[in-house]
């Protein structure tokens, strides 16, 4: 008897602790921002997490993710979610919006909306970054530079592998316009069965040459090492290393694809207030207009955009001789279509 | 009497409560919710239940009749809790891709029309012209699906409820992972039992400089060791240069992004699974064994066939399945250091885990991969307890 009610006692003490433990970390939990890591969240914790934290007092929390709207739903649904302020891409913007997984933006907090970019202003989120995803090679390596999509495709002028990145979003993109169909149209084209497989079959030519990548790091230690001659990269990636690495990686800005990214509060979020005044930090011109400085990402806000030196302005997805030839990303399109194109993309690669 | 001993099963009773409780939380309870979510259904139901009223009775030809339209119109009308709305979207959408615009664009023309008037569904997007969209939306109603666990095996329903062939690859990326994991296995086997006879075999510095080789990878990042061996492996890696310095390879040998690279990386990065089981089973054994066996007339090959690798099958037996069950659930390294061709079933669970938020179909892979999983684990079972096997 004696032994079991110790045991029960304990059992008790334990739970009693338990509980505690959690309950005391849920209350007080500080501000959770949460990025895509690498020498970007680097910048990030620099210019807006460090700062920011030195102007409230308290201290703010920073993690990484690599995306994904189930990572979204399952910290929202779960509850009260231990995340508060997440950058994410424009699918998970639109999918998160319209199924309820993000708090209002008050964009009285943020000077109004047209102090943005059109396409940076939603309900549930605020733009942070525009970035490109682009052709790119090692122009030490390559002496006569490839310059479009037609380049890429061409084996024989350019021999070698090529990197992709693994999934149907950017490859039927950039498989249409190298199939010669005008980047503005491509995804009028990709609208109708006819076109997607167009880009299928035109994908099926440069099979045997491709590695597929996966993580934006990789394309680069692809190229460095001359795995393969002419990959997919990040913009900002590209101009990162060839600046702490003495690289000299180019891009091809015509046929581009730029994305914007954006901030938004997770649903229920328990510091949703300082979330918001977070996010308006980090839209401010006078901090926003720092990024550039560490990473070659287009600036949202018109005013920051305006701000960044001429120097840098070159490397910039939003400068308007990069804006020549390339087009936005379509998230209705994908969020409409990734799962039925991701399930034949997969179907494709195992054939 | 029988009361101190009804107390003694109590309290052993309670002491294993822990590891009762810890299994069902953290095994059974998750279990079943795989289960239970990869065969639910009757999100579309929640937010639609006008419409999941009448849409039964439609026999799925043409257009449904004019009632099956209003009552839809009804549902949207009625304002219906945002998440559940998404959830039933979302299941909608991945049936029939281009659900989530055509919903959206209804929702909101339908609640900007004036109330009690009439709505063209066709008028407000020509999509509900088209038979397809009803007919997924008639198959979405019930409580339960099989749909989920027909797709996880490449099959479907058309629409006359019959099964299909569907445009997918699951069986063959669930063939190459059982493949892959295979072949890992018995590398890890060949290479884990000579270096832990020898490990067991050998005494003082040598033996901690053997294990602290096993160990020490153990205790490494997985990315960082599979990064590794993408130095490694490359063209221009340290392989292939001293190939080619020793002038064995003119051409650098195609080591990575490919099934040679994914089953280098994994069987390096398991070996240790197969090492440590193997080694302390042959610790346990009598090292006066093989003497005796070669005092009795066996030579040395013939005293290891007979004498001392029967008595290291047990370890080889749980290593194997230690390795292989550990290989089945790998992502990342195939991720990294893979083809096209080498990527396995975890991947595409995860792409539906957290890449589009369908649980139901992440679970009924789950589901489709334990069962297989299980089903060879009975096989090894009964194999690896049959005398035959043992004896050799």
């Amino acid at each position: 008897m004696k032994a079991t009610s110790t045991l029960l006692r304990i059992g008790g003490a334990g739970l009693a602790l338990g509980l505690m433990m959690a309950g005391g970390t849920a209350s007080a939990r500080d501000l959770t921002v949460v990025s895509w890591g690498g020498n970007y969240q680097d910048a990030q914790k620099k210019i807006y997490f460090e700062p920011f934290s030195k102007k409230i007092g308290k201290p703010v929390l920073d993690e990484s993710w690599d995306g994904g709207i189930g990572v979204i739903a399952a910290k929202v649904k779960a509850g009260v979610p231990n995340w508060d302020v997440v950058q994410v891409e424009t699918e998970e913007l639109e999918l998160g919006c319209a199924d309820g997984f993000y708090e209002k933006i008050d964009w009285s907090k943020l000077g109004g909306k047209d102090k943005f970019l059109p396409a940076a202003v939603s309900d549930c989120g605020v733009g942070a970054i525009v970035w490109s995803t682009m052709l790119s090679y090692d122009a030490n390596r390559l002496k006569t530079p490839p310059t479009s999509w037609a380049d890429f495709w061409d084996v024989k002028k350019f021999p070698g592998k090529r990197g992709f990145r693994r999934g149907p979003k950017y490859s039927l993109e950039f498989a249409l316009m190298a199939d010669g169909v005008k980047p503005e149209e491509v995804y009028k084209v990709l609208g109708t069965p006819e076109g997607v497989d167009r880009a299928f079959k035109k994908l099926d030519e440069l099979k045997p040459h491709i590695v597929w990548w996966e993580a934006g790091a990789q394309p680069l230690s692809l190229l460095a090492s001359g795995e393969v001659v002419m990959s997919t990269a990040y913009n900002g990636r590209l101009a990162g290393i060839n600046k702490t690495e003495g690289k000299n990686f180019q891009g091809v800005w015509p046929g581009s694809i730029y994305a914007i990214d954006s901030w938004v509060i997770l649903k229920d979020s328990p510091n949703a207030k300082e979330a918001m005044d977070f996010i308006a930090f980090a839209s401010e011109p006078a901090n926003q207009s720092k990024l550039p400085d560490y990473i070659a990402y287009g600036l949202p806000n018109k005013e920051a955009a305006a701000m960044v030196p001429a120097a840098l302005q070159k490397d910039l997805p939003t400068t308007q001789a990069n804006l020549t030839g390339a087009i936005a990303l379509d998230g209705a399109f994908w969020v409409d279509n990734v799962e039925e194109l991701t399930k034949r993309f997969n179907a494709w690669l195992a054939k | 009497m029988s009361g101190s001993s009804t107390r003694g099963r109590l309290s052993a009773l309670l002491l294993v409560a822990p590891l009762f409780l810890f299994l069902a939380a953290f095994f059974v309870w998750p279990l079943v919710m795989m289960i239970s979510v990869s065969v639910t259904d009757g999100t579309v139901r929640q937010v639609m239940p006008a419409t999941a009223e009448v849409i039964g009775d439609w026999d799925g030809t043409g257009l449904p009749p004019p009632e099956v339209q209003q009552a839809l119109i009804a549902d949207l009308r009625a304002p219906s809790e945002q998440m559940a709305f998404g959830d039933a979207v979302r299941r909608l959408n991945s049936e029939v891709s281009g659900f989530r615009t055509l919903l959206s664009r209804t929702a909101s023309a339908v609640r900007d029309a004036p109330a009690g008037q009439p709505v063209d569904l066709a008028a407000v997007d020509p999509r509900w012209g088209e038979g397809r969209y009803w007919q997924a939306l008639q198959r979405a109603m019930p409580n339960y699906t099989d749909r989920n666990l027909l797709a996880a095996v490449d099959l479907k329903r058309d629409t006359e409820g019959s099964i299909t062939a569907d445009a997918s690859a699951n069986r063959v990326i669930m063939l190459r992972t059982f493949t892959i994991a295979a072949l890992v296995t018995v590398l890890c086997a060949l290479i884990g039992l000579p270096y832990a006879m020898i490990a067991a075999a050998a005494t003082g510095w040598v033996r901690n400089v053997m294990l602290l080789a096993v160990l020490l990878p153990l205790w490494t990042s997985l990315l960082v060791r599979t990064a590794s061996w993408v130095i490694l492996l490359q063209n221009e890696g340290l392989i292939n240069k001293a190939l080619i310095a020793i002038g064995i390879v003119d051409q650098p040998l195609q080591l990575i992004f490919n099934r040679t690279g994914v089953v280098i990386a994994m069987t390096h990065v398991l070996l240790p699974f197969m090492v440590l089981p193997i080694y302390s089973v042959l610790l346990g054994i009598p090292r006066n064994l093989m003497p005796a066996a070669s005092s009795l007339g066996a030579n040395r090959l013939r005293a290891f066939w007979h004498v001392l690798l029967p008595m290291a099958l047990p370890g080889v037996a749980s290593g194997a399945l230690l390795v292989f069950m550990v290989a089945l659930g790998y992502y990342i390294t195939p991720a990294l250091v893979g083809g096209a061709e080498d990527q396995m079933i975890s991947s595409v669970i995860a792409f539906f885990a957290t890449g589009t938020a369908n649980w139901g179909m992440a679970g009924a892979l789950g589901l489709i991969l334990l069962v297989t999983t299980t089903a060879l684990y009975l096989v090894y079972g009964r194999l690896s307890r049959s005398p035959n096997m043992v004896g050799a």
